[in-house]
């Protein structure tokens, strides 16, 4: 149980800058969830908490406590790898008390930890064998297992549930969650899975190019995302972005493909003809006259649902989810886009623009 | 039309049956041929330290097997035959002990240096730590026999003539197993270092828990190609032992033959070349399981 303070936490590898500045307060017991492409340096960022890489600059606090300069092992925390890490030639038992008999600890009370977290985790029967005779799923019971009884300050996970197949990774990931409820240990879960970040994470920190672009909850990165780079990186199929320019005013933009939508929520600063990007997410948009016009050119059925991607006006892309099976749409179909569903971002910065 | 058919396959299939006959009549004779041309001298050897001193020493090659060979073995083992103004005689058994310690110690010393020469090379990342490596490595191109004057001369300054010590320890530094350690130890992943740092290994524990575990296998087969290596050495034996206490079997099997003066006794060199090829085999057979693991298989 503790709290994880980053300050300005910034990394370079020779000439290049991976991590520019970090800042993030975690409460105790949360779960927080980093997410972000491959190469935004979310990795690092975790390796840096753990102690594995050494920041170039900036401090990071465990429970108030500077561990900036400390090993990996003097921090009090465990860590799940991706691929579990589990020693090939020990088995489950020795792997999880391993770390325990390095710090000394009584045969006894280790075997008491080990039994206990065998059982929350199910792989009692197993602690005889050798992660080589264990199945995916279980070799990760076991690497979560090897973090659990060492009762550790923070949990650190390295995208745990990228080598299971998407079955059992919607288990674990339900497990995980469970877990970290029940034992109520300050997490850190680092992975490029969007799905994953939305239902693990109590916050969300959205790594874009060595910055965090929006540290908040699933439902505001969501509802409310930062920049345009977060709005198309959560949520799926991907937010429609459309070129416009803002209005005398500040109380509508003028569409590139010819329409003018109004801001319900208040007018934006901003000169008039400033360079505006709209977003609206595809799920959004409705079927109906009035609108624009879509030039199907791709469907995509989801049983229930139906994906279809086209272009508008001026020839920029849209992507409509709707609630309605796949047969019967035509060539053109004509949508809606509801004012009060667009997200209104600065035409060259990307921000967010609130009224 | 289908009984047609089923006689074409008919066909077929003994046409293939024949054919595998063929082969494996092919794959048994090409196989016997390199069986008796390895195994002929050996046979010699064994079929001569059976006979009398004379059958041999006429000229006469025997096929089979003579009535001598306990009085041979035991001769060989207890004394090492008679010595004559060339030649000298040092019982088999002082021989092969000696043999046996020179390997052992080459084999042991030779792992023990390479894995922690590899395991500093890999492990760990400190100024120079290419420079090392490469040093190593250069060594690989220079063979014990290039710099035998310069080691013998060092070895004479240190006083270490006519001592085990300066029989094993010229050729324990070897760059072969440290290579191979290290190619080993770079597919070892990052992350059992790193699940080790955080489980709070030391450099050491982790070598001790993690590292030599997983080597066991190379370790075994390594072992096995450094005993032989080790067993078979000669000019090094040759020339830093001149002590008969000290003598190994291979050298000291050449020096039971002499310049012509007398009659060799070849019964009694063959049962020594018997008895040496005897540990060899030993460890080859008793070892032959990991040593096969090794070479083939990682236990990951």
């Amino acid at each position: 149980m503790a709290t994880l303070t980053l300050t300005s936490v910034k990394k370079q590898f020779a000439a290049t800058q991976v991590l520019h500045g970090i800042d993030l307060d975690v409460a105790d017991g949360e779960m927080i969830v980093v997410v972000g492409a491959s190469g935004c340096g979310k990795s690092t960022l975790l390796r840096i908490v753990a102690g594995l890489e050494t920041a170039t600059s900036g401090t990071v606090r465990i429970d108030g406590r500077d561990v900036t300069a400390l090993e990996p092992a003097d921090r009090d925390i465990a860590m799940v790898f991706q691929n579990y890490a589990l020693y090939p030639h020990m088995s489950v038992f020795e792997n999880m008390a391993y770390g325990l008999k390095i710090r000394g600890m009584k045969p006894a009370e280790i075997r008491r930890r080990v039994d206990e977290a065998a059982q929350m985790l199910e792989i009692g029967p197993l602690l005889d064998r050798k992660p080589r005779q264990l199945s995916g799923g279980q070799r990760q019971r076991v690497a979560m297992g090897r973090a659990v009884v060492r009762e550790p300050k923070l949990f650190l996970f390295d995208e745990p549930l990228s080598n299971l197949d998407a079955k059992l990774r919607v288990q674990m990931r339900a497990e995980i969650r469970r877990l970290q409820k029940r034992l109520g240990v300050t997490s850190l879960f680092v992975t490029h899975d969007q799905v994953e970040a939305m239902t693990l994470g109590d916050r969300l920190v959205v790594m874009h190019q060595g910055r965090a672009a929006q540290v908040a909850s699933p439902m505001e990165v969501w509802g409310r995302p930062a920049d345009t780079y977060v709005a198309s990186f959560i949520g799926s199929p991907a937010m429609n972005f459309l070129a416009a320019t803002l209005e005398p005013g500040g109380g509508a933009a003028a569409l590139k493909a010819g329409l003018t939508i109004g801001f319900p929520d208040g007018p934006r600063a901003g000169a008039a003809g400033m360079p505006l990007t709209l977003g609206i997410r595809p799920e959004h948009i409705q079927l109906g006259e009035g609108g624009l016009d879509l030039a199907v050119d791709l469907v995509e059925p989801l049983g229930s649902e139906t994906v279809i991607h086209g272009t508008i006006n001026g020839g920029e892309a849209l992507t409509v989810r709707l609630p309605i099976p796949a047969h019967g749409i035509g060539a053109v179909l004509p949508v809606i886009l509801p004012w009060d569903a667009f997200h209104v971002f600065d035409g060259s910065s990307g921000r967010r623009l609130e009224p | 039309m289908s009984a047609t058919m089923d006689l074409e396959a008919d066909r077929l299939a003994r046409a293939t049956l024949r054919r595998n006959a063929r082969n494996r009549w092919v794959a048994y004779i090409s196989l016997s041929l390199g069986v008796l041309i390895f195994a002929f001298p050996i046979w010699i050897t064994v079929v001569g330290s059976t006979h009398d001193v004379s059958t041999i020493g006429r000229g006469d090659v025997p096929l089979w097997f003579g009535g001598e060979a306990v009085a041979n073995y035991v001769s060989a083992w207890l004394t090492g035959g008679e010595a004559t103004r060339t030649t000298r005689s040092v019982p088999a058994w002082v021989m092969l002990w000696n043999s046996l310690n020179m390997a052992v110690l080459i084999a042991v010393g030779k792992i023990a240096i390479s894995l922690l020469s590899a395991y500093a090379v890999v492990f760990f990342s400190f100024p120079g730590r290419m420079v090392a490596f490469w040093l190593i490595f250069i060594t690989l191109m220079l063979p014990v026999e290039v710099r035998i004057i310069p080691t013998f001369e060092v070895m004479v300054n240190l006083g270490l003539i006519n001592t085990m010590t300066g029989l094993v320890v010229p050729l324990i530094a070897s760059a072969t197993a440290t290579l191979l350690f290290r190619q080993f130890f770079l597919t070892i992943p990052d992350e059992y270092v790193e699940a080790a740092k955080i489980d709070g290994a030391g450099p050491l524990r982790f070598f001790k828990d993690v590292v030599l575990p997983l080597s066991i296998t190379n370790i075994a087969a390594l072992f096995v190609i450094l005993f032989i290596y080790g067993w078979n050495q000669y000019l090094w034996p040759l020339l830093i032992v001149t002590d008969r206490d000290l003598e190994t079997v291979v050298v000291g099997m050449t020096k039971m033959i002499g310049n012509g003066d007398a009659q060799n006794e070849w019964n009694i060199i063959m049962a020594t070349a018997v008895l040496a090829m005897l540990p060899p085999v030993a460890v080859v057979v008793f070892m032959q399981r990991w040593f096969v693991k090794g070479l083939t298989e990682t236990e990951k």
